[in-house]
């Protein structure tokens, strides 16, 4: 491989990495915040086991969240110094203000939860997750505007300008960057998928115990939470992505030609349900279509031109010059698919256990043994929407202006790149193990082992006796 | 707000980031490689642990934001230092790794190995930071081989001379004796005792260091180079070092502590008073440095970066402040009042 290879297979593993924990981040935390006020409104003792136990699953989950971003606010100087300095007039601002304004704050806060208890005023220890939960979603809304210039730095004289030189691109509007309409539809449905992650998460583990019969109280209710949760969330992660769609048309039409594998322009277009393409990934072999349900996706209307590859391609060959500027539709076309059909089962779950709940008896049901399995929706589904988003957009790293060839640093020696893509892939491994491990155990103990403080402490490490 | 005083601006925040993430991480790193020598017990290492739990991630956010405001103010910077630096930031990024999750770990399960493991994790883990971080300093006060396209062209090895070397060793030293000061402030009883001797010998080894550092600095840096005279810092942060050594011994915790403090500040300051208004001194070609001006963003950038900071970083320092007075007490070695 070379070294845009490699470092694009580390961007991306390591982003994606990061990228498994913090959505649940992003929603539990609102889970746990929200039981802790209802303890805090009526001491019932079901609310505050339920938010002691979630919480202690939450921290499991974040300590992987927090030690795994370090490494992104560094990889882009690390590997990727030309990029950096290209749009560092503009990348830099949101991802800098991330940090202070958002970092700081989960941090902070969230160290006052853990260790304020009994400690600081039930109101400030109420208050500090709040802002912890608060602090990680305004991490997200930063990150995604940064991404969202990505996706779409617009045109020439909005957002930017180019240096007097050509070396650079500069900043001209701040208030453009963060108003980045992209930006703010990525927030919108990355900020539900955490809901619906959480949700399916709550919901898989009160299965669990539930098919048990233990803890009735405390997991019946969160089941019951979760569920309707995860129906609004899901429902809006659909109107998120497609108020997406639609605003790709616009922006990034390759990327919407790409993920449809739609070649040659079509009018009306038609939704593609299946279809087989070559062995380059760039021609189709054999297919199935909808037909006018692509236009519908596209721009509420039966009847509107959804532009090919083809097209797109020789477009873009007469605006930036001779290359190939098709992503890998393979990748597009299936990730796509995998994401939408995930998100509806998950509406269609969510909606059927919202159905469900009002009897009182649905502990006893027979489909309760299928839900714990659920879980791993929401995880496929969200890993393939970014992979759809970030390849996508191939070959640019920031849309229309640079290439991502043109974007990794080039003083990197190809040892270098081994040395720390294997370090990472070794570390980033092992700490998966011990965050199952103890997420497992967590989880399976139920809410007694999470309400104590202090865990079974083994006598003496070294030197004698206790 | 003419461009230049933005700049200026933004070089002396930057410093400021990185100044606050050694008084405060210095800690945080010392505690962490003390730990296994220090605790004996089990419970003795949760209390030390409890000495920085609410706060270590806090602490390190100062990193972050050093190396965000770093990509904003001055991109080229951000990008030649941390491509440069590709492998020793690598390796920094896996102690701060090993060091947070075990930090959060090392107690959710009862079993001995699982706990000693992660202890030593946590020691690795804040020690390897601290000599990288060290090493690198020295090595952009002294100059690194960088092109005229702003490209470092040196490898691993080009740091590890012996100056940078000894910046590495001199700083893990005085971290070690920083945490150790920190300690004897939040610790009780026995621990603190075994803590307050064990600060006596580290003393010794971070004075020793750092002055052989210090004077190599003058010799090496100070005598050559046309910069700015950094006046009576470095001097100053040896006199305050040696005063941590008095208190430590007079066992007046609170004003070792304080020396050891006011010595790392102004050892930072000597630094950024040396190399202003350089941010990387290319010792090929001193025509290639990047400095302040040639490095930054537009005067937008910085002119929306400062009003963003103004805001928000009194804001910043309000809370976090708060969050050490609320958990000023000392942490006992009592079960029931440590957190798991
Ligand atoms: C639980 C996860 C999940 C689910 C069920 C869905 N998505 Fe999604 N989707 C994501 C999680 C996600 C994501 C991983 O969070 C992405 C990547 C970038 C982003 O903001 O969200 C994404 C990106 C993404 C994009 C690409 C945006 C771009 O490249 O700029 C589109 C068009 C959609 N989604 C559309 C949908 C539609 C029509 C869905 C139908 C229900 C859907 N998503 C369900
Ligand atoms: C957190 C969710 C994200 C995921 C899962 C993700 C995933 C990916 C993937 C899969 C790639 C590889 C694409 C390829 O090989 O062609 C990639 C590349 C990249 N992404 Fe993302 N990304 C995420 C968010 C971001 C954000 C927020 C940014 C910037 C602010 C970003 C910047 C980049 C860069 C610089 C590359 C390398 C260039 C490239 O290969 O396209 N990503 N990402
Ligand atoms: C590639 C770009 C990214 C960078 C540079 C980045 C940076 C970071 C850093 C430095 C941390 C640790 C903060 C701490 O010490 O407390 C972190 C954690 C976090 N990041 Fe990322 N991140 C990236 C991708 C994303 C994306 C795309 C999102 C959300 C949409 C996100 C949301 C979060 C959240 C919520 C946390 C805290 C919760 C947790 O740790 O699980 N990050 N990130």
């Amino acid at each position: 491989m070379d070294a845009v290879a490699l470092s694009r297979l580390q961007f991306a593993l390591t982003t994606i990495y990061h990228w498994l924990f913090v959505p649940l981040t992003l929603g539990l935390g609102w889970f746990v915040a929200f039981m802790q006020t209802r303890y805090y409104q009526t001491k019932d003792e079901t609310w505050h086991k339920m938010s002691k136990f979630w919480g202690k699953l939450f921290l499991i989950n974040f300590a992987i969240g927090v030690v795994t971003g370090i490494v992104q606010e560094f990889q882009f100087g690390m590997n990727w110094s030309e990029y950096s300095r290209y749009v560092g007039d503009i990348f830099g601002a949101p991802l800098a203000i991330e940090a202070l304004l958002a970092f700081f704050m989960e941090s902070t806060f969230l160290g006052i939860w853990i260790f304020g208890e009994g400690k600081v005023p039930e109101k400030v220890h109420l208050a500090a997750i709040w802002l912890a939960a608060i602090g990680s979603n305004l991490s997200a809304l930063f990150i995604l505007l940064a991404n969202g210039f990505m996706q779409f730095p617009g045109p020439e004289g909005y957002v930017w300008k180019y240096a007097a030189d050509g070396s650079r691109v500069e900043l001209i509007n701040f208030f453009a960057l963060v108003g980045n309409p992209k930006g703010w539809i990525l927030f919108w449905h990355t900020i539900s998928d955490g809901l619906a992650m959480a949700a399916f998460f709550i919901l898989a583990v009160s299965a669990y115990h539930l098919l048990r019969k233990q803890y009735v109280e405390v997991y019946k209710r969160s089941f019951k939470i979760a569920a309707v949760v995860g129906l609004v969330a899901s429902v809006l992660i659909f109107l998120g992505g497609h108020t997406m769609g639609q605003y790709m048309k616009e922006v990034q039409p390759m990327k919407l030609a790409a993920l449809e594998a739609i070649w040659e322009t079509e009018q009306p277009a038609a939704f593609s349900l299946l279809t087989i393409g070559d062995m380059s990934g760039k021609k189709e072999v054999w297919s199935i279509h909808i037909p006018y349900a692509m236009s519908f996706l596209a721009c509420n209307n039966f009847t509107c031109e959804v532009q090919g590859v083809n097209d797109l391609q020789e477009e873009a060959v007469a605006k930036y010059g001779p290359g190939d500027y098709i992503p890998l539709m393979v990748v597009t076309y299936w990730t796509f698919r995998i994401m939408m059909a995930f998100g509806f089962v998950m509406m269609a779950i969510a909606a059927f256990l919202v159905f469900k709940i009002n009897k009182d008896d649905f502990v006893d049901a027979k489909w309760m043994k299928y839900i714990p399995a659920m879980l791993i929706l929401p995880y496929l589904a969200n890993a393939s929407g970014w992979i759809l988003t970030e390849m996508g957009r191939q070959p640019w790293i920031v849309y229309g202006l640079l290439k991502v060839e043109d974007a990794i640093s080039p003083n990197l020696t190809l040892v270098d790149l081994w040395i720390s893509l294997i370090g990472y892939t070794v570390v980033y491994g092992s700490l998966a193990v011990a965050m199952v491990y103890l997420m497992k155990k967590y989880a399976i103990a139920g809410p007694d082992a999470a309400m104590q403080d202090s865990v079974d402490v083994a006598p003496a490490l070294v030197g004698k006796g206790d | 707000m003419p461009y230049e005083f933005l700049q200026i601006l933004w070089f002396i925040l930057i410093a400021v980031l990185w100044i606050g993430f050694y008084f405060l991480e210095g800690f945080d790193f010392g505690v962490g490689m003390l730990l296994p020598f220090l605790g004996k017990k089990d419970v003795e290492r949760r209390s030390i642990i409890n000495t920085i739990g609410a706060t270590w991630d806090g602490n390190e956010v100062w990193l972050l934001t050093a190396g965000g405001a770093t990509f904003a103010a001055f991109p080229h910077w951000y990008a030649t230092m941390f491509s440069g630096f590709y492998l020793a930031l690598f390796l920094l990024l896996i102690g701060l790794i090993l060091r947070g999750i075990s930090l959060e770990y090392r107690s959710k399960d009862s079993n001995p190995k699982w706990r000693n493991t992660f202890d030593w994790m946590i020691a690795v883990g804040s020690f390897l930071p601290s000599l990288l971080l060290g090493t690198a300093f020295a090595n952009l006060a002294q100059g690194v081989p960088i092109n005229e396209n702003m490209m470092f062209t040196g490898n691993l090895f080009t740091l590890l001379n012996p100056y940078g070397l000894l910046g590495g060793l001199a700083t893990t030293a005085v971290f070690l004796l920083h945490g150790a000061n920190f300690l004897g402030l939040k610790l009780e009883g026995e621990l603190r005792q075994r803590t307050n001797a064990l600060a006596k010998k580290l003393w010794i080894a971070a004075s020793v260091l750092f002055s052989a550092f210090a004077v190599y600095s003058y010799i090496s840096i100070y005598l050559k180079r046309e910069i700015i005279d950094p006046g009576i810092a470095p001097l100053a942060a040896v006199v305050f070092l040696l005063l941590s050594g008095y208190f430590i011994n007079k066992k007046m915790e609170g004003w070792a502590f304080i020396m050891s403090s006011l010595h790392i500040v102004l050892a930072q300051v000597s630094f950024y008073l040396m190399t202003f208004p350089n941010v990387m001194i290319s010792s090929t070609n001193p025509e290639w440095t990047l400095t302040i001006y040639n490095a930054s963003s537009t005067q937008y950038t910085l002119t929306v970066m400062s009003i963003v900071a103004l805001i928000f970083v009194p804001i910043v320092l309000v809370y976090q402040g708060w969050t050490y007075y609320m958990f000023a007490k000392r942490v006992g070695t009592d079960k029931k009042t440590l957190v798991y």
